[in-house]
């Protein structure tokens, strides 16, 4: 068994936890961060692309809407590279309450958020697809934002100033040293191999697992599970965030996010942390919703639906009946163990939003540094990050790949055609793992492989060739690693057939059972990710 | 009153959301096999449209080499109008590098065609002299060996003024029996025979051949990207012809591919969707479909003389954009002894002003190998075709000649226009008629 000795050991590879690694290696701090899986693969991974201007929240949440109009502005500065400048738009329609839009604008300015209002008019010239019905409509500094680049930045940044990150490190203990906690042991989920890391402080930045985390010191963080539905929308219907100005509903929100518009989402009390089901009557609803702000959408081409689970924490002494869902504050909560249950080395960060993952990152770093008597003030607020290696010349732009493409900048075979992703970036990705094993998945995150229309039904088996051919994978480890990826992708598409997707959906089927027999060719075992039976999917969504 | 039930669905750029990739397009374009500069219509269309964001530069470059033709809006199985995706790709393009000289100046038959009219000696010497065309093509990159009519000396619209005050035609005909002529800017000034043959045909039918004013359709300008101009042609256009639409009068022409345009590419690829453009839309007709339609409801005159040939037929891309059919097979499998065949191609590579380019010259030429290949290997000396750049097209990759199917229904009827020879003798049963002069 390995050992490694840091200062701080992050737990979680999402955006609080990234940026957290950023912070603490501004302040010299020696951090390494760990995720069980890959980056961004929890709640900061699979949220609709929203970064808010406040605005969302200036009706109930006003320290929310604050810390995220401040944030906003922020993030903008810091990881230019990962924000589309959208803009955004509240919209009321005649079926929303008509006192709504002044409550809303007195809340926008006490929190400091600008809205501008519009006419009907100016606002359908900007977005042609929005509803005649527009009773009130007002402009705000909304933006999208790509979770994958800002978090590869941060990782990338704290790299560059001694920072470490391991991904698909699963933590298996705490370690205790009477009342203090001294580091964590972990097994790699891939290869199995257990290390030990020492560390001087642990930060659980785990989201939704923040209790289970804690409970492995024998803490307890009653973090709850909040599960949003979202679905991707084939093409961009609007350029603009569109919100509905009504009080926080389901099916309020459609963000246009690289090459995608989500629609967002629902909000429903779940069990566990990974409860990812999307169910029949969220796509309904959230479809319907839109529609209403843009007519015609529930009749355009869905790709993709999925969910995330928002971690919402309310700190114990509150006092007042258990709320659930909306009602909870969407602000976060820094937890010094040290401090609420005596257990030093140990410090929890949870709740809040993406927007505010910085933020959230500063004052947990602040609890981490009083602990370890490191004086060191933060400053990631204003100085812009490098752009990360991977995402280089990638800036979050719709249009980017496709100049690139076009002007001789991407050369070799295009391998993705709906992302627009060439065999070498696909082999200079699967290079950057080095002797890491690496699954078709982590390059879909990566790359944006196989995210598009087609939902890899003609890149898979080409990216899955690609990586054997540089690998020197056995024939049946290619195949267990294309129906692992077929079968993920899969998953995601089963709440959407209908209309267009069905159609793609049989010609990907027909392609991969009748074509390459995919369902049929041997893996020997190598893994039981394979080709599932659809049966025993619904199981686990 | 505006209609609010039309959603973004309906309009061509959303259309790229119906594709599944499967590249039946791909498969179905004549460019994309003969040129590794054009990547084809799938990932020009459907699949960059979703990487395109309105009102920003153009990000394309390889979509410059897609020649318009429109045969992968044809064969896409689910409705994507990939064709009119990368027509408006290109305008946006023209709109962030602004356009050539030569392609303004393609884009603009319809005024050299008039101006060099009067100096018709002179120009014609002009485009039939080898080291000026060689000039033109250095200079100007339009090619030596693209394809260049020539003009008549006088117009078509000239002809008519002067034939009414000749020959007055009674002005008492019912509305049912009129029919409006759009004779295009080939047929004005190289070309005027065809027109001439037209109105006789018409009138040999029995109908009131009317010919109000009228401008180039505007797709030269739609192909190369200047949609400004483009929408000012169609808008004249429209402006001229919607009353005879009103009145439920047909308009015909005998140009496949300015019909095309009232038709199609007004709506979808210009996007003038408004009352009046899709009244003129509906009531526009290319020639020999109006012949057929005619012949459906038996108001066709069946005076046939019989001509002995056998002679193949192409039809032009732009024409098979009509989803109407092969109408000039229908109507010339009624002449008696004319035996007409489909060259099987799918087009002929000029493309309207894209086979005039000098970069895009050889492309064309091996686009329209098969068309040349197949009237070589039958021997023929006259071929068919309803479109005026594609017959000059196949002339110059055949030698053989070409002509209007119209030429050959007035044959058929024994009708001749003067300033005219035509192709091939009727009434005769020699057999020393076929495929030849």
């Amino acid at each position: 068994m390995t050992t490694t000795s840091v200062d701080v050991l992050i737990i979680g590879g999402g955006a609080t936890g990234a940026a957290a690694l950023y912070d603490l290696a501004r302040r010299g701090v020696r951090a390494l961060l760990v995720d069980q899986l890959d980056f961004t693969t929890g709640t900061s991974g699979r949220y609709h692309g929203l970064l808010h201007s406040g605005g969302r929240y200036a009706g109930r949440d006003l320290e929310t809407a604050r810390e995220c109009i401040v944030e906003n502005r922020v993030l903008r500065r810091i990881v230019p590279f990962a924000v589309e400048d959208t803009g955004g738009l509240f919209v009321a329609t005649p079926a929303d309450p008509a006192d709504f839009p002044a409550r809303w604008l007195d809340g926008c300015a006490k929190a400091g958020i600008p809205a501008e209002p519009l006419s009907a008019a100016q606002a359908r010239a900007a977005e042609p697809a929005l509803t005649h019905d527009i009773t009130a409509v007002y402009r705000v500094p909304d933006g999208s934002v790509d979770s994958f680049d800002m978090i590869h930045g941060f990782v990338a940044a704290a790299r560059d100033l001694g920072g470490d990150a391991w991904i698909y490190q699963q933590v298996t203990a705490l370690l205790r040293e009477g009342d203090a906690v001294v580091g964590a042991t972990l097994r790699d989920t891939r290869s199995g191999e257990a290390r030990t890391v020492h560390a001087a402080c642990v930060l659980n930045a785990t989201g939704p697992w923040a209790g289970a985390v804690a409970q492995l010191a024998g803490l307890n963080v009653s973090v709850k599970f909040d599960r949003g539905a979202m679905i991707a929308m084939n093409t961009r219907w609007v350029n603009t965030i569109v919100n509905r100005l009504r009080p926080a509903a389901d099916g309020d929100i459609l963000v246009p996010v690289g090459t995608v518009c989500v629609l967002g989402t629902t909000s429903v009390h779940t069990s566990a942390p990974d409860d990812y089901r999307v169910e029949a009557w969220e796509v309904s609803k959230i479809l319907a919703e839109a529609d209403v702000v843009v007519p015609g959408i529930r009749n355009g081409r869905a790709l993709r639906a999925w969910a995330g689970v928002r971690p919402l924490y309310e700190p114990p002494q509150a006092g007042h009946d258990e709320a659930q869902g909306r009602e909870v504050a969407r602000t976060f909560s820094v937890l010094d163990h040290a401090v609420l249950d005596g257990v030093r080395g140990l410090v929890t960060v949870t709740g809040g939003k993406l927007t505010t993952c910085r933020l959230m990152a500063e004052k947990a770093a602040d609890a981490v540094c009083a602990q370890l008597g490191i004086s060191a003030p933060c400053s990631t607020a204003d100085e812009a990050l490098p752009i990360p290696a991977a995402t280089a010349g990638r800036y979050h732009r719709l249009d980017h790949r496709l100049h690139k493409l076009e002007h001789g900048e991407m050369p070799g075979d295009l391998i993705c055609e709906c992302e627009m992703i060439t065999r070498p970036q696909l082999e200079a990705a699967i290079a950057a793992y080095g002797g890491q094993p690496v699954a078709l998945d982590d390059l879909r995150r990566d790359l944006r492989l196989g995210m598009g229309p087609c939902q890899a039904g003609f890149c898979g088996v080409r990216a899955a060739g690609i990586l054997q051919a540089v690998r020197g994978q056995a024939s049946a480890e290619a195949t267990a690693a294309l129906g692992a990826f077929v079968d993920e992708r899969f998953r995601g598409v089963r709440p959407l057939l209908w209309g267009h997707q069905l159609r793609q959906l049989y010609l990907d089927e027909l392609i991969y059972r009748r074509t390459l027999g995919l369902d049929r060719l041997p893996d020997e075992g190598v893994s039981q990710a394979t080709t599932a039976a659809p049966g025993e999917e619904a199981a686990h969504g | 009153m505006t209609d609010h039930s039309t959603t973004l669905i309906d309009l061509t750029p959303f259309t790229a959301d119906h594709c599944l990739k499967c590249n039946i397009c791909t498969s179905a374009c004549p460019v994309a096999p003969v040129t590794p500069l054009f990547p084809g219509p799938k990932t020009v269309g459907p699949q960059a449209q979703r990487l395109r964001l309105p009102g920003e530069p153009s990000p394309d470059h390889s979509i410059d080499y897609c020649s318009g033709c429109g045969i992968c809006t044809q064969v896409c199985p689910h409705g994507v109008r990939v064709m009119e995706i990368n027509t408006q790709a290109k305008a946006v393009m023209t709109q962030t590098h602004g356009m050539s000289p030569r392609n303004w100046f393609l884009s603009r038959n319809e005024l050299w065609g008039r101006l060099g009219t009067p100096f018709a000696p002179l120009a014609n010497f002009g485009v039939g002299n080898r080291w000026l065309r060689l000039i033109v093509e250095k200079t100007f990159k339009v090619s030596a060996r693209g394809p260049l009519p020539g003009w008549a000396g006088y117009t078509f619209r000239g002809w008519w003024k002067r034939e009414i005050k000749r020959r007055p035609r009674p002005q008492s005909a019912p509305d049912a029996q009129r029919v409006v002529y759009f004779h295009g800017c080939s047929t004005n000034t190289y070309e005027p025979h065809i027109g001439k043959l037209a109105v006789a045909v018409l009138e040999h039918i029995g109908l009131h051949v009317e010919i109000p004013p009228q401008t180039c359709c505007g797709l030269p300008a739609q192909s190369n990207g200047d949609f400004k101009a483009a929408r000012r042609y169609a808008r004249t256009n429209i402006e001229s012809l919607v009353e005879y639409a009103r009145r439920g009068i047909p308009i015909v022409g005998t140009s496949a591919s300015c019909i095309t345009a009232i038709k199609g590419d007004y709506q979808h690829v210009l996007g003038l969707d408004d009352e009046d453009a899709l009244l003129v839309a509906a009531n526009t007709y290319d020639f020999m479909e109006f012949l057929a339609r005619l012949d459906h409801e038996g108001r066709l005159p069946r005076d046939f003389q019989p001509i002995e040939a056998e002679l193949p037929y192409h039809a032009p891309c732009q024409l098979k954009a009509h989803g109407m059919g092969r109408p000039a097979l229908d109507v010339l499998d009624l002449i008696p002894g004319l035996r007409c065949w489909e060259i099987d191609a799918d087009c002929c590579g000029i493309a309207g002003t894209y086979g005039y380019k000098a970069e895009k010259r050889e492309i064309a030429e091996a686009v329209g190998r098969p068309i040349a290949e197949q009237v070589s290997a039958a021997g023929a000396r006259l071929v068919v075709c309803d479109t005026e750049t594609c017959r000059w097209q196949i002339t110059s990759l055949t030698g053989a000649k070409t002509v209007h199917p119209v030429e050959l229904v007035a044959l058929a009827y024994g009708l001749t226009v003067d300033r005219y020879t035509p192709p091939l003798r009727a009434g005769t049963a020699a057999h020393a008629a076929v495929g030849g002069l």
